[in-house]
């Protein structure tokens, strides 16, 4: 029961790009087609779970038991790049049609804070192993599910007869808006 | 370019926001209030300032395959320092802006500065070209800030002159990216006139 509200919060109450503002370059940058975005959101969801497990038992074995929890932003950034670097190198070798699916968005996911927030906000609520990476796919779909949506709208927003300053950027912007606004429609559910 | 165009472009012509579209995370999730979106710029700032005269000073030691971690720990450890110094000395604001401090980090305008324009130029361009961006954030984030609060509850710097709840929406999550979006238009607009 508590893992399935989790994963509604994380999914539509809480939704980590459009409620807390989290992962809106690749959000603004990659969701031009639902094709790119299916594949970007995998790349997520893969590199957030298996983030936020490392970072948790690093945070509880090592920084928690020195006493040297400031040193947690610079360690989990470390942990992040070189994680993405190693995912990159085994998945080239052990499965390499997913590599060829997922590969240009990797190095990308280096610099999506969404990975380091979820990391960080995971040891913030204090959740033990199974929590953590409970909440970390939750939010990896979270994020999946609004690109994927997002992506949708913005094809056939293509079509449409916009205003010329308003063309590219800002309408994505007014458009994230109001799917956000949409979401609000969520809140109090959990 | 001389030193005051350096400084001056982050202001309007390349401004990270408006125009470059960098670091959209902090500017959507912490301008609920002018005040919010000043601090947050500032913390940015000085962080990018700094990492942007270590960078140029040692880019000449660093192997170029692994410059891109190198800027990183460069810039975690200034945003350390941030976090540190406003934990202990403004943690009415450090609670507030919460977790996007660290997150600075990952702010992609702090790392794209370091590899576009410190790894190719001396110090003091350097920290001039960081001051400038790093303002020119600031400012963007006072301004869709201020803007927020005006629309949404009446007030400025906290400074209530309308009585009443105002637009609450655009406190709220979606206010974030409408605001941002036409203040997109409008600057679009300006830089088309001027």
């Amino acid at each position: 029961m508590e893992y399935i509200l989790i994963i509604i919060s994380a999914l539509f109450v809480n939704n980590i790009v459009l409620a807390q503002f989290l992962g809106i370059c690749p959000f603004i940058g990659v969701s031009n087609k639902v094709g790119t975005s299916l594949g970007m959101a995998g790349a997520v969801t893969f590199v957030m779970v298996i983030a936020t497990m490392v970072t948790y038992l690093v945070q509880t074995y090592v920084l928690a038991r020195l006493g040297i929890e400031y040193m947690q932003t610079i360690t989990f950034i470390l942990i992040i790049a070189s994680l993405v670097q190693l995912v990159e190198i085994i998945l080239k070798k052990v499965s390499p049609p997913l590599y060829q699916a997922l590969g240009i968005f990797l190095p990308l996911i280096t610099t999506n804070c969404a990975v380091l927030g979820i990391a960080i906000l995971a040891v913030q609520k204090d959740y033990d192993l199974i929590h953590s990476v409970v909440f970390a796919g939750a939010n990896a779909i979270g994020f999946g599910l609004a690109l994927v949506i997002f992506a949708g709208i913005r094809e056939s927003l293509e079509l449409a007869d916009i205003p010329k300053p308003f063309k590219g950027v800002p309408i994505a912007f007014i458009v994230a808006g109001l799917l956000a606004m949409a979401f609000m429609g969520f809140s109090g559910v959990v | 370019m001389n030193q005051l165009q350096n400084f001056t472009k982050g202001f309007i012509k390349e401004n990270p926001v408006f125009v470059l579209i960098l670091g959209m995370c902090p500017t959507l999730g912490v301008t609920t209030s002018a005040l919010n979106g000043l601090g947050m710029g500032l913390a940015t700032a000085f962080v990018l300032i700094m990492s942007n005269i270590v960078v140029a000073a040692v880019k000449g030691f660093i192997p170029d395959k692994v410059r891109i971690p190198s800027f990183i720990v460069i810039i975690a450890s200034f945003v350390t320092i941030v976090e540190l110094t406003m934990q202990a000395y403004l943690p009415d604001l450090f609670a507030q802006l919460g977790l996007f401090i660290p997150l600075i980090v990952v702010n992609c305008l702090v790392l794209g500065r370091a590899e576009a324009f410190a790894s190719k130029n001396n110090i003091l361009s350097s920290a001039i070209d960081g001051a400038g961006m790093g303002l020119g954030f600031a400012f963007a984030l006072t301004l869709l800030g201020g803007v927020r609060e005006i629309l949404g509850g009446g007030a400025i710097f906290g400074n209530k002159f309308i009585e009443g709840d105002g637009m609450l929406v655009f406190v709220l999550a979606p206010g974030a990216f409408l605001a941002l979006g036409y203040l997109i238009v409008i600057i679009k607009k300006l830089r088309k006139t001027a």
